[in-house]
This record gives C-alpha cells, sequence and structure tokens, in this order.
C-alpha cells in the first residue's frame, strides 16, 4: 500500500507543479482483483488511483491516443512496459515531448484464477507481503506462498531495469532477470508437425475473435488493421473457414514479428486462455538464432533484424535446413 | 469490368512442340473478362501485332493478355502495339509460357495444363490493372567519374568531347593510377607513361573538365538525372591555386624517411611529395601521418623554402556539393597482398616480389633507375622464378575464386623483357595454364618462349625457401611428371588483382550492387556491361571484372556513350511501376524507409481532416523518380499501406487465387 501511496504522492506533486497535464494508471474495477487503465485529469480524480499486485495491464499503448491531445500526458511504466514504450517511440507512434515517464517498480503480478484453482471460493481480498498471500474469503482466511499465483507472463521476467524513463519511483532497477522463455518454445520445436498442428489447431480453436489481444498488444497500432480494411484481401479471408480463422493469430504473429517486445500481454487478456505469446516467442526465438540476439524496445531509435540487411545473415536456404522435424 | 483478349503464340515449335496452343486459346476463351481469344505461329511479328492490333479495335479491348516468352523478351514490344492500338500500355500482361512451361516440361498433356494455368494467373491480374502514366523527371547535365585511372581518364575525355561537364574524383594526389605504375604494356610493348601521361595532361587542360584530385565521395543523394553528391577535399595542406609543382620542398624536407607507396615501399619519399615526374595536378602535398611539422609544430622547412608561399598548415578538409545527372564507377584494383601464402616466403626474404614491385624494379622511374638489382642485396639476379596464379584460381579463403586475366600476359612481358635487356638470366615460369585470349596475344607469348627462350613449366610452385643469399624453389612439373628444384635469385609472384577497398562503401552509397568478390555487377552481363542496375551508374574498368588495358579503354568508351546517351536527354521518363502510401492507412512507422534500397521514401507531419477534426500524422511518402518498384517497402509495411503500382498486393493475390484454384 505504501508503494501506491507513493507513486500517487508524485504524480500529484507534478500535476500540481504543471508538469503534466494528466496521468494515465490504474483504478479499481469492480472487483478488487480487476484493476483496469485509467486517466486522470485531476487530484480529485486521482484519489481512484490504485497500484497493487492486481495490476497487470501495459499502459504504454494507451499513449497512442493520449499524446496526441494536448498538454502532457504522465504515464506508470513497470519494467517490462518500458520495452513496449520504446518500441512505440522507434516506430514514432508516441511523441516523446509530450510524454512523461513514471518508472515504478513490480514484484510479478498475481493471477486470481491461480489463486481459485487452489480450491479457494468467495475471496475478498489479497494481502501480499511479498512472501505470502493471505487471502480473505467469506469462508475466513487462507494463505499461500506468492509464488504459486504468480501471473503466467511474470513467471518469465526481463527484470527491474527500465529501459526508458524520466524518474523513478519505488522501482528496482537491480532486480534480476528471471525464467527461461523459451522453454516451452523448445518443447513444440520437438514435436512432429503432425503433434505440433494438432496442438494449435486445438489451442486456436477457443478463440471466441473478441480481438482482445490484438487491441491490447502494443505492437498492434495500426491506423486501420489490415483485418477491418476491405480492401486488403484479408478482411474476409478470417472468416471462411476454421482454419482461415486461425491464420488471424498466425498473421497478427508475423505482423509484429521483430517489434513484439514479449510483454505477454496477448495471452494475459485472451478470455479462453490461449497461449498466444508462445508464437511471438517463436519468432523472437528464431530471429535470435538467425540473425543474432535482439530485444525489440531495447532502445528507442533500435532496428528490427528483419528490416536490415547485412552481409552475414542468414540464406533463405535455411527455411529448408530448418523446416518441421518428422 | 474488363474486355480482355487472349493471344497465345506458338513461338515457332517453341512452344507449340509441348503446348497445345489451341486447347490454351480455347480454354482461356471462358476465363472471366476474355472476350477474344486466338493463337498465331509468331506473335511477336508485324502479323502477330495487327492481329492484336486489329482485335482491340474489333472487340473494343480494355486488357491484354499475350501467351509467349519472358516479359523481358517481349514486353517492351507489346506494349508498343497495344499503345499503338490506342491502350494504356500497362494493360498488357504477359504469361510466360516459354521458359517457364514449354521448356521445362516433355509431356505435351502437362505442358499445355500449365500454360492454362498461367493464362488464367495473367487474366486475373489484368482483371484488375488500371491505366499507368510514367511521370518526367529533368536531367542535370553534368557527369561524375569517381577514380582517375586510365578508366576513368578516358571515360571523363569521352564524356567531355561530346560537350559535357565531367568531375573526376580521384583519393589520390595525381590522376594516373595503376597504369602510372607499369613500365612497359603488352602485347605492344610500348611504354606505358609514354600514352598515359599525354591522355592525363588532356584530362588536365579540358575546359569541361574538372579534376578533384585527393579526394574522396562523402555521399549520394538524389537518383538518375539528379544525383546529389558531396566530395570531401581532403586537407593537402598545399594552396593548389599558388604551388607550381617547382619541387624545391620535396628535396628539403627533413623528413626523409617515409615509404614510397609509388614505388611500394621499395624506397622512401620525403613528407611532403609529389607522387611521381608527371603527377597531374602537379602539386605537393604533405603526408599528415610523417609532417614534423602538423604532428610536433616544430619544423616549417618546406614553408620556408617554397618561393611561391604555398604551404598552409592550417589547411582543413573542404566538401563540396554538386549535381550530376550520371555517376561513372571507376575505381579499379589492388594486388592483394602475399602474406597469407606462406609457401612463397614474401615475407621472408625481400627477393621475393609481387609482380607489380617487379614492375617499379624494371622502371627507369623505379627505386634501382631501371636496373634490374635485387632488393636485398643490390646485385644482378642471374635466375629468375615467375609463378603465376598467386591467389588467382584458388578457392582456399585466402585466394580469389576468378582468373585475373592479366597476369599470363604481364608474365610473358616480365620474362621477355628480362631476357631481352639480361640474356645471361635464366627465367622461368610456373603456371596452371596459359590464357592469351586477344589480339597479338597468343603471338605475344609464342615469342617469349620461342624467341627469348623462357622456361615455361606447367606445374605450381609448393614452396620457396630462403638459403643463404638464394631462394630454393621446389615445384612440380606437370608434363615431366616429376619435382624438380631451382635455386632461384629471384622469385616474382603474378597476385590475384582484387577490387578496391574503396568499392564496397560506395557501391553501398549508391546502392550499386556487387558480386561476392566485390566486383561491381552489370545491369546484364551481356546486353548491359557498362550499366550497373542502379539507373544512371555507369561502370568502368577493372572494378566491374579483371581485364587489361585495351579492354579497359574500351569498356570506358562504352561507358561514357551510354552517358552521353543519357545526358543527351533532357527529360527522363520514369518507371510507373513504382511504390505508393496510401496516407489514411500509414502509420508513419518508418519500416518502409529502413527497407528502401534506394532511398525513396521520406516522412513528413501531415494535417488531415477526419471527421470534423484537424488531425496531424506522420506518413510516408514515395519520390517515384527514385522508387525502382522493387516492392521491400510493400511488404514490410504492417498495416499495408505501401503498395506498387501494377503490382499491387491484390492483383498478386488474385494471380495466387487463380494458380491455386
Amino acid at each position: 500500500m505504501q508503494r501506491a501511496e507513493m507513486i500517487k504522492a508524485k504524480i500529484l506533486e507534478l500535476m500540481q507543479n504543471k508538469t503534466v497535464d494528466r496521468a494515465i494508471g490504474w483504478k479499481r474495477g469492480e472487483f478488487f482483483y480487476d484493476n483496469s487503465p485509467a486517466v486522470f485529469e485531476t487530484p480529485e480524480e486521482l484519489e481512484d488511483f490504485v497500484y497493487d499486485s492486481f495490476c497487470g495491464a501495459n499502459l504504454s499503448k494507451y499513449l497512442v491516443k493520449e499524446a496526441k491531445k494536448d498538454g502532457k500526458v504522465l504515464v506508470c511504466i513497470k519494467p517490462c512496459d518500458s520495452y513496449s514504450l520504446n518500441q512505440l517511440l522507434t516506430e514514432h507512434r508516441v511523441d516523446r515531448s509530450k510524454i512523461y515517464v513514471l518508472g515504478i517498480g513490480c514484484d510479478g503480478m498475481l493471477d486470481i484464477e491461480l489463486i481459485r484453482a487452489k480450491g479457494i471460493k468467495g475471496i475478498t481480498a489479497v494481502k501480499d507481503d511479498g512472501e505470502t498471500l493471505t487471502v480473505d474469503t467469506v469462508y475466513g482466511e487462507r494463505t499461500l506462498p506468492r509464488s504459486e499465483a504468480i501471473l503466467g507472463r511474470c513467471t518469465v521476467c526481463k527484470g527491474g531495469k527500465h529501459v526508458i524513463f524520466d524518474e523513478l519511483v519505488c522501482a528496482d532497477e537491480e532486480k534480476e532477470a528471471r525464467g527461461d522463455r523459451f522453454e516451452k518454445v523448445s518443447e513444440l520445436e520437438a514435436m512432429t508437425d503432425d503433434e505440433r498442428f494438432a496442438f494449435w489447431r486445438s489451442e486456436l480453436s477457443k478463440c471466441i475473435r473478441c480481438n482482445a489481444c490484438r487491441n491490447a498488444c502494443p505492437a498492434c497500432t495500426c491506423e486501420k488493421c489490415v483485418f477491418d480494411n476491405d480492401a486488403s484481401g484479408y478482411a474476409s479471408k478470417a472468416n471462411s473457414d476454421t482454419f482461415e480463422e486461425n491464420m488471424f493469430h498466425i498473421i497478427r504473429a508475423f505482423h509484429v514479428a521483430g517489434r513484439c517486445t514479449d510483454c505477454g500481454e496477448c495471452s494475459r487478456v485472451c478470455p479462453e486462455k490461449i497461449p498466444l505469446h508462445l508464437l511471438n516467442r517463436k519468432f523472437i526465438k528464431d530471429i535470435n538464432e538467425l540473425y543474432g540476439e535482439y530485444q525489440a524496445g531495447e532502445t528507442d531509435n533500435g532496428r528490427s533484424p528483419v528490416t536490415n540487411f547485412t552481409k552475414t545473415d542468414a540464406e533463405p536456404s535455411v527455411i529448408y535446413e530448418r523446416g518441421g522435424k518428422n | 469490368m474488363q474486355r480482355i483478349g487472349v493471344f497465345v503464340c506458338w513461338c515457332g515449335s517453341n512452344i507449340a512442340g509441348t503446348v497445345d496452343v489451341h486447347a490454351v486459346a480455347e480454354a482461356l476463351k471462358n476465363e472471366p473478362g476474355v472476350v477474344f481469344s486466338t493463337d498465331y505461329q509468331y506473335m511477336c511479328s508485324e502479323a502477330g501485332q495487327k492481329i492484336i492490333k486489329d482485335a482491340v479495335a474489333e472487340h473494343r479491348l480494355t486488357g491484354v493478355v499475350v501467351c509467349s516468352c519472358s516479359p523481358r523478351m517481349h514486353e517492351a514490344t507489346f506494349r508498343k502495339t497495344a499503345q499503338a492500338a490506342g491502350l494504356n500500355p500497362y494493360m498488357v500482361e504477359i504469361a510466360n509460357i516459354r521458359e517457364q512451361c514449354s521448356w521445362i516440361h516433355k509431356d505435351m498433356p502437362e505442358g499445355t495444363e500449365k500454360a492454362i494455368i498461367l493464362g488464367k494467373a495473367a487474366i486475373a491480374k489484368v482483371n484488375l490493372n488500371v491505366p499507368l502514366q510514367a511521370g518526367e523527371s529533368p536531367v542535370t547535365k553534368r557527369a561524375l567519374v569517381i577514380g582517375g585511372g586510365i578508366a576513368g581518364i578516358q571515360t571523363a575525355l569521352d564524356i567531355a568531347d561530346a560537350g559535357f561537364e565531367v568531375d573526376i574524383v580521384e583519393k589520390e594526389p595525381t590522376i594516373g593510377g595503376k597504369m602510372a605504375q607499369l613500365d612497359k604494356t603488352f602485347p605492344t610493348l610500348d611504354c606505358a607513361a609514354c600514352i598515359l601521361t599525354p591522355k592525363m595532361v588532356d584530362a588536365a587542360q579540358h575546359e569541361k573538365i574538372t579534376i578533384y584530385s585527393y579526394s574522396e565521395v562523402e555521399e549520394v543523394k538524389g537518383f538518375v538525372g539528379n544525383f546529389d553528391v558531396k566530395i570531401k577535399k581532403k586537407a593537402r595542406y598545399v594552396k593548389p591555386e599558388l604551388c607550381t609543382g617547382c619541387g624545391l620542398c620535396t628535396e628539403k624536407c627533413p623528413q626523409k624517411k617515409v615509404p614510397n607507396q609509388f614505388n611500394l615501399g621499395m624506397d622512401n619519399r620525403r613528407a611532403i611529395y609529389i607522387p611521381f615526374a608527371q603527377a597531374v595536378p602537379k602539386i605537393a602535398t604533405i603526408d599528415a601521418d610523417y609532417c614534423t611539422m602538423l604532428k610536433t609544430g616544430k619544423c616549417g622547412v618546406c614553408s620556408k623554402v617554397c618561393t611561391a608561399k604555398a604551404i598552409d598548415y592550417t589547411q582543413k578538409d573542404e566538401y563540396v556539393q554538386e549535381k550530376y545527372g550520371a555517376i561513372v564507377v571507376a575505381t579499379g584494383f589492388n594486388p592483394i597482398k602475399p602474406d597469407k601464402f606462406g609457401e612463397y616466403s614474401y615475407n621472408k626474404s625481400k627477393d621475393v616480389v609481387t609482380s607489380l614491385e617487379y614492375e617499379r624494379l624494371m622502371n627507369a622511374a623505379g627505386p634501382t633507375a631501371g636496373t634490374l638489382l635485387r632488393p636485398s642485396d643490390g646485385k644482378h639476379p642471374h635466375t629468375i622464378v615467375f609463378v603465376q596464379c598467386v591467389g588467382s584460381r584458388d578457392t582456399r579463403s585466402c585466394g580469389k575464386e576468378y582468373c585475373s586475366k592479366i597476369c599470363c600476359m604481364y608474365t610473358a612481358k616480365h620474362a621477355m623483357l628480362t631476357r631481352e635487356k639480361y640474356p645471361d638470366t635464366e627465367v622461368y615460369v610456373f603456371y596452371i595454364d596459359v590464357r592469351t585470349p586477344g589480339k597479338g596475344f597468343d603471338e605475344f607469348y609464342r615469342r617469349a618462349v620461342e624467341k627469348y627462350g623462357v622456361h615455361y613449366i606447367k606445374g605450381m610452385v609448393g614452396k620457396v625457401t630462403p638459403q643463404g643469399d638464394q631462394l630454393l624453389v621446389q615445384a612440380s612439373d606437370l608434363i615431366a611428371g616429376e619435382q624438380m628444384t631451382i635455386n632461384a635469385d629471384m622469385v616474382v609472384l603474378a597476385t590475384a588483382i582484387e577490387p578496391d577497398k574503396s568499392a564496397r562503401p560506395l557501391a553501398t552509397m549508391l546502392t550499386a550492387s556487387m558480386d561476392t568478390n566485390d566486383f561491381f555487377t552489370e545491369a546484364h552481363p551481356k546486353l548491359r556491361p557498362v550499366e550497373s542496375p542502379t539507373a544512371g551508374v555507369f561502370l568502368s574498368g577493372v572494378c566491374q571484372g579483371p581485364k587489361d588495358i585495351p579492354e579497359t579503354v574500351a569498356q570506358a568508351g562504352a561507358a561514357a556513350g551510354k552517358v552521353i546517351g543519357l545526358l543527351c536527354k533532357d527529360k527522363l521518363l520514369g518507371n510507373p511501376c513504382v511504390a505508393s502510401s496510401d496516407e489514411m492507412l500509414c502509420n508513419g512507422c518508418s519500416s518502409c524507409e529502413k527497407v528502401c534500397p534506394y532511398g525513396a521514401i521520406t516522412y513528413s507531419d501531415k494535417e488531415f481532416r477526419i471527421a470534423g477534426k484537424t488531425v496531424v500524422r506522420r506518413v510516408a511518402s514515395v519520390n517515384p523518380a527514385v522508387c525502382q518498384g522493387c516492392g521491400a517497402c510493400t511488404v514490410a509495411c504492417p498495416s499495408g499501406a505501401m503498395d506498387l503500382k501494377g503490382f499491387s498486393n491484390r492483383q498478386i493475390m488474385s494471380e495466387v487465387d487463380a494458380i491455386c484454384k
């Protein structure tokens, strides 16, 4: 709680001394665990500001619209979100002079579904001391180790460093990275073509085309998405049969290849829990292996290997050489 | 809806031998938009073209599909035909049923089926074709020649003689290039300087030619007819307008231990120098790496002795910005360094020299004033071994896979001249093959063998070992089938030649393509040998591939001819198949700008009225005069805002759909 108060106080100070005109943060949703992104225009509105272990949303994408308005907008940026923001700056989607980046610390967010999966029902609040979660329920108090309720995308963490900020509050820049993000990708690579096809057909068949992944993805900022553009020739493609429906995700993964910072929002927001981030991670893994390590959003003027040419680039024949394992 | 005519060509038996052309014409009749379909023996002939013209008039055609050979062959022909019939030339599509069909199939039903599919794809595309108009751009009537060797000089002279302004940019203090370092030239044995220096003087005195010596091209922008070039004039610390070239400074400079590059480091020069007596421009240059005054601020001897007051230690690099209509690359070559070929002991013995070093040892202006003496002890050598193909035709990583082309002839020249001047010297030449295809070349080589008694031995030298004051040469004689050893006084290595190191960064600036050996690629190896694939960039001399002086001069003239042909025009008609950006879809992300190899895409903030509001957005725009229509941007664009006219995403997808149906 103390951390949220310090951040709120800093935002208030910046609003009052006219450094910024408004701020993007989180406010409480209908339940305590569904904190939602919000724009705070006045100190009074800021009363609703929250920051706790249920603030998973990456706020960088909201800048695409907010930074176009008059005045300067503050944005609360967690370490992993800072990569997304840098990528947006690289692509000129956000005007740097119109934003104020408040880098804030993060211990890894929690997933209410994982707590529920423990058979805990009637949850009214979750207290988080960094090690143990104390869950208040209508049936009494329950405890569980924090590590068992970590949000999927936070099990792999880039560490505490903010790659872009104007000011830091409660940040732990030294916090180390954790997790092997390619573990599951390697498992998929080890499958036969048929097994892998079956895996993705099964996963993607759950898709209800709610477009949440696209709407949350900080790399999906096209003025008009090709899937909404009748003239593109793709708009109707994604509906004609169940396989072409699946193509939506594959095409989307291609569109963000080399630009995806691996923030994991796609999988976090998916109501059907499709592990969409694995598609992106496969691209990232391939790029790293074929062209050398590359982290999108590391700087604000990065150049993805897929839009760059060097003499040492992999030859097109690698597609044949690396094709499926049968 | 288009009204499409389909014209299936037999190409004699070229197509009709493997494709049932009647069946193709019949099958394509029922495709959407097709109102007329026929076949004919030679569609490209006068009579064939008349069939097309008549059909356009009779059936009021709006589009034409010709099923024939590769569009590379006759697309232009049929576009002209359509234009003559009153159609927009870009309403014509070619289905390649020869190279991509009849020539690669043996079976008639198979070939026919594929020809029909290819025809359907072309019809699907024409259904989406729109008339395209080519834009015009003006031509700056001035040419830039990069490199002032014999290739650059000849190109510049030819262009200037046609009445156009030419600038030569040469990175060394003098023009002349490698030819200035040569002694005699094969096969006529005339003195290189005697035939080169008059050309250097002609270039210097030509009222249309400006020479930027000791200068480099720093930046190239623009496109054919409108290049914008930044030239760096490196500081030579001598005012060129005042220096008379008297050479007094080069005699008085106390810094005497500077390796003389002109003689390949075999003797020394001063820190202030004129490369050689006939240098053009004949101006002294201070070598900043060695000048005591520039390094420590103490000396100033050259400034004291210069009566013209030309020395200026404070001189800085200067930049010149100039516009050109055409650019000729004539960056030439260098012999490779043989250090990596340990077997020849080049680094171990001074008496193992390269052919260019040998050239200087024979030359009257060389380190030995033209008397052949061993570099190690200044004695006259009595046995000399020449080794050919050092690094040429060598598939190891230190070598070059290609034949350097000039070595066989200059080695014959060296051997012959050595025997002529010093008949007491035994001369051996080790070779893989002797290649003498050229006017008077084989006669020249035979003369070396038959008249001058040069020992030509087919086989390679395996090892050269310094032994006392001699060199033990171990080699194999492949014809006699035996190993042999020779105690030689000197070994001369005919090292491979490679493009000058400045060529690679220059190619990047010019967006001109290169092969894996860093030779510039020509637009077509047979039919467009002096043009690079980048419009307005031409190739002259060894930068394009190994060649001797007569070939270089011929190519230099050819390049000049192409440049003159370009500069004669007042306006250029562009290619209308260029990219364009749909500003309403563009995100301004710069992906296209990053992948454009021609620098044709720029970004700007533009105001848009959207739903009654003014919105400023960053959007891409394509300069149609610079765009070459490669399409890289269209696939890089994440939102599909970039599209290529004449090859739109929709056209290509409809072709694919037609093939997959």
